[in-house]
């Protein structure tokens, strides 16, 4: 069996909610942008997400009709254009199935804005840490952040200049930049966590840490602050099906209590977070996922 | 009394057959067999049949039609009250409705009503040519401009919109999920329902008017509070029981520990069984234990041997009198080679160093003084520790009221344990002009008891929608003779 094709048709853009809501959402991709190599962005119609659609939220997508569907944190909403921006790395068969999409084809499927928004205040001085694609989804938090009136500093870091993305927007919208490569090839060489715990020796104020990135990543920045005592919240992505908290796959313990990352997150206290245990259950369909990816690789050449 | 008949059996799939694939069990009736099962009716003028049914088909009228071989009236008969009769066929526990009450059940075996209405179903559906079938019923076109918003297309909304599509209102339903049918899809193997079926079902409640509109979170993607103040007249929130209740003990989160919620949705809504041709992963399981002992822990037994496991059982802290699920589907994983480990109740999940399940820890209990539920209450016995090894296991001890919308709309009044509560008269909650039905106010129910809530619901929306703008009543259908056995009197 092959999947059904992308077609759709196009909306009408000043309507009453039941007008829009009765019409559904195209999913229609108006823009579609390489940020590097394997990184994606969509920017998709839906006037419905977009309108309620909040810093810290995301969207289960599938990328065609035998899909499987997955998370992935809400870039930016776009309420006068109904417009969301989703944007993702490459990383196995159903981002290499999205991917294939072009510009003015349709994601079947789009669900959202789900899980639990930001606790965005003015918590004084606030490092924003972003780390691989997880640099897109900082966006929308360094922005609420920044409204709040918090002073920013913003610390992107990437294995390499290639994969360090959206660097004059982050830039606009932070006091402070700092870059950081694995490679050392552009900003400082070394990881995000280098900065972070030179800021926290040095004296300096630290109010609020929000990390958001690969598991490691997190994990490591939690671990840095953890001596501090710093507020440090992170945005998880276990393995999850429809979102809702329906099926409860997502799963995390967080202070010794189970909860559901869909509509408990996706942020939690990354002090409190089980890491160990959330590694495991990352890894539970790794097999089944290398072999996805090498047949969606094969179907690609 | 001797003329009396035995009662047609149903045609199954081999048990060892069956258990390598997803086709569906019960085969259904012939048409002699049909033919033969409905003259077994006696035709009783007090038509007892019809009070045990939740949404009060015309049983012996549909079934008087089937005895004369007129199937395809038989069909429309059934349609009046059931817009969905070949799911109702498949998964209603007749036993407990309309054929309980059945005359003939008080001597010998009562009429196969559930099996006859599967086949008319399903003979309508082989002769119309794909054709849906046309709805001839009266619409008041003054309807048309009045909206009413569904949450939820399962049974309920499905019903609820069927209702009201047919009597003229402008419905659209809303499905958080990219595919429609609510439990039905995501929860009902296709074994016991298959897709087809569920699909025609669905496409005549489209047929008659209702419009689907998928992945769109009421409480999220938008409010009920916005769906009132945004064009919509009245709203109907039928939001199942989706949510899975887990056990709270050690290990629960090791890799091999699933809700019965995620096996079936994988299985059933992602269709993981055919992965890689679908993009769902399933790790095939080899020793699998499922733990409660109603419909959904049934079913997820069933599907377990289909997906290949070797040794799957029941894991059950009361003892067999006590198990919720219906006799059919216990008898028919019993057949397929489930085994049962009653008045036993896992207490730790134990994993390796790697953090995969590979046993859990079970105590035996005996059962002490009823509880609450009336059932026997299940008493742990000092000692009787043991080690079961399993590389899955299955929670499924019951599901609770999705709380996205109580926790999103502000005066939406709900029980101690999440369920909605409403007027059982009409089906309206706490906010005028919001009603609810289902398994989102009973908790956990079956699939015509849904119905039946839709039913009232769409007769409480109407009524609502009509004195909100003035509209004139229409006269009231004759009532089928007095309602009985409500207690009240006209």
């Amino acid at each position: 069996m092959k999947p059904d094709t992308h077609d759709c048709a196009l909306t009408a853009a000043e309507r009453s909610l039941r007008e829009i809501v009765e019409a559904g959402a195209t999913n229609k991709v108006l823009r579609k942008e390489k940020l590097s190599d394997t990184i994606v962005l969509f920017e998709l119609d839906n006037p419905l997400i977009a309108r309620n659609a909040v810093a810290g939220q995301f969207v289960v997508v599938r990328p065609n009709t035998l899909g499987e569907r997955i998370p992935l944190t809400i870039s930016d909403a776009d309420k006068v254009r109904g417009t969301i921006t989703i944007i993702f790395q490459v990383v196995g068969r159903t981002t290499m199935e999205l991917a294939r999409i072009k510009e003015g084809e349709c994601v079947p499927d789009v669900c959202g804005p789900l899980g639990t928004p930001s606790e965005i205040e003015n918590y004084g001085t606030a490092i924003c840490v972003g780390g691989g694609v997880g640099i897109a989804f900082l966006r929308p938090i360094t922005k609420a952040l920044k409204e709040a009136g918090n002073e920013v500093i913003t610390i992107l870091g990437a294995r390499e200049k290639s994969l360090l993305i959206l660097e004059n927007e982050m830039r606009e919208l932070s006091d402070e930049l700092i870059l950081t490569t694995d490679d050392g090839s552009y900003g400082i060489k070394g990881v995000v966590t280098g900065p972070i715990k030179e800021m926290l020796d040095s004296g300096r104020k630290i109010d609020y840490i929000f990390a958001i990135g690969p598991m490691p990543m997190m994990r490591a920045v939690a671990e840095t602050t953890r001596p501090y005592g710093v507020k440090t919240v992170v945005s998880l992505d276990p393995i999850m099906i429809d979102g809702t908290g329906m099926c409860g796959g997502c799963r995390v313990t967080v202070g010794g209590q189970t909860k559901f990352t869909c509509v408990d997150g996706p942020d939690f206290d990354g002090h409190e977070v089980d890491w160990d245990e959330l590694k495991i259950r990352k890894a539970y369909y790794f097999a089944e996922e290398q072999a996805a990816k090498e047949m969606a690789a094969k179907e690609e050449n | 009394m001797s003329r009396i008949k035995e009662r047609q059996p149903m045609p199954q799939q081999p048990a060892e057959e069956r258990i390598k694939n997803f086709l569906e069990v019960a085969l259904g009736y012939s048409e002699e067999q049909a033919l033969a099962e409905a003259q077994r009716c006696l035709s009783c003028k007090k038509k007892p049949c019809v009070e045990g049914c939740p949404v009060m088909v015309d049983i012996p009228e549909f079934v008087a039609l089937a005895a004369e071989g007129k199937f395809l009236e038989a069909a429309a008969s059934l349609k009046k009250n059931n817009s969905l009769p070949a799911i109702c066929g498949r998964v209603c526990p007749q036993e407990e409705q309309c054929e309980k009450f059945c005359l003939l059940g008080k001597t010998g075996q009562p009429v196969a009503i559930g099996r006859i209405e599967r086949f008319v179903a399903d003979y309508e559906a082989l002769h119309s040519n794909g054709n849906i079938g046309e709805y001839e019923g009266p619409k008041d076109p003054m309807l048309a401009k009045y909206g009413v918003a569904v949450v939820g297309s399962g049974p309920a909304g499905l019903t609820v919109a069927g209702d009201l599509a047919k009597m003229g209102y402008s419905v659209t339903i809303f499905e958080a999920l990219h595919d429609t049918g609510g439990v039905l899809r995501y929860g009902i193997p296709e074994f016991r329902l298959p897709r087809n079926i569920l699909n025609r079902e669905i496409e005549y409640v489209q047929s008659l008017g209702a419009k689907i509109v998928k992945n769109v979170v009421i409480g999220k993607t938008v409010t009920i509070d916005e769906l009132l103040s945004g064009g919509f007249d009245a709203v109907f929130v039928a939001t199942g029981a989706g949510a899975p209740q887990m056990m709270n003990i050690p290990g629960e989160n090791l890799n091999g520990v699933l809700s019965g919620n995620e096996w079936l949705t994988r299985i059933n809504l992602m269709r993981a069984f055919r992965f890689p041709e679908y993009g769902t992963p399933l790790k095939k399981p080899k020793k699998v234990a499922v733990i409660g002992a109603g419909n959904t822990a049934m079913d997820c037994t069933r599907t377990a041997l289909r997906v290949g496991a070797e040794e799957v059982a029941i894991v059950y802290r009361r003892s067999r009198a006590e198990m919720p699920a219906r006799a059919e589907e216990i008898e028919n994983a019993e057949h397929e080679g489930v085994k049962f480990h009653l008045l036993t109740n896992p207490i730790r999940f134990i994993g390796d160093d790697k953090g995969w399940l590979v046993s859990m820890e079970c105590l035996k209990m005996e059962l002490g003084e009823p509880d609450d539920s009336g059932r026997r209450r299940p008493v742990p016995i000092p000692g009787s520790e043991f080690i079961m090894e399993v590389d899955t296991a299955i929670i499924a001890i019951g599901q609770t009221p999705n709380p996205l919308i109580r926790t999103t709309t502000e005066g939406l009044k709900t029980t101690r344990w999440g369920g909605i509560v409403i007027d059982e008269a009409t089906g309206m909650t706490s906010i005028p002009g919001v009603f609810a039905g289902g398994d989102a106010v009973t908790g956990a129910a079956t699939v015509i008891t849904a119905m039946g809530a839709g039913k009232i619901a769409a007769k409480g929306i109407d009524k609502y929608i009509r004195e909100k703008y003035g509209l004139p009543v229409p006269s009231e259908e004759p009532v089928q003779e007095e309602s009985k056995g409500n207690g009240q009197n006209p």
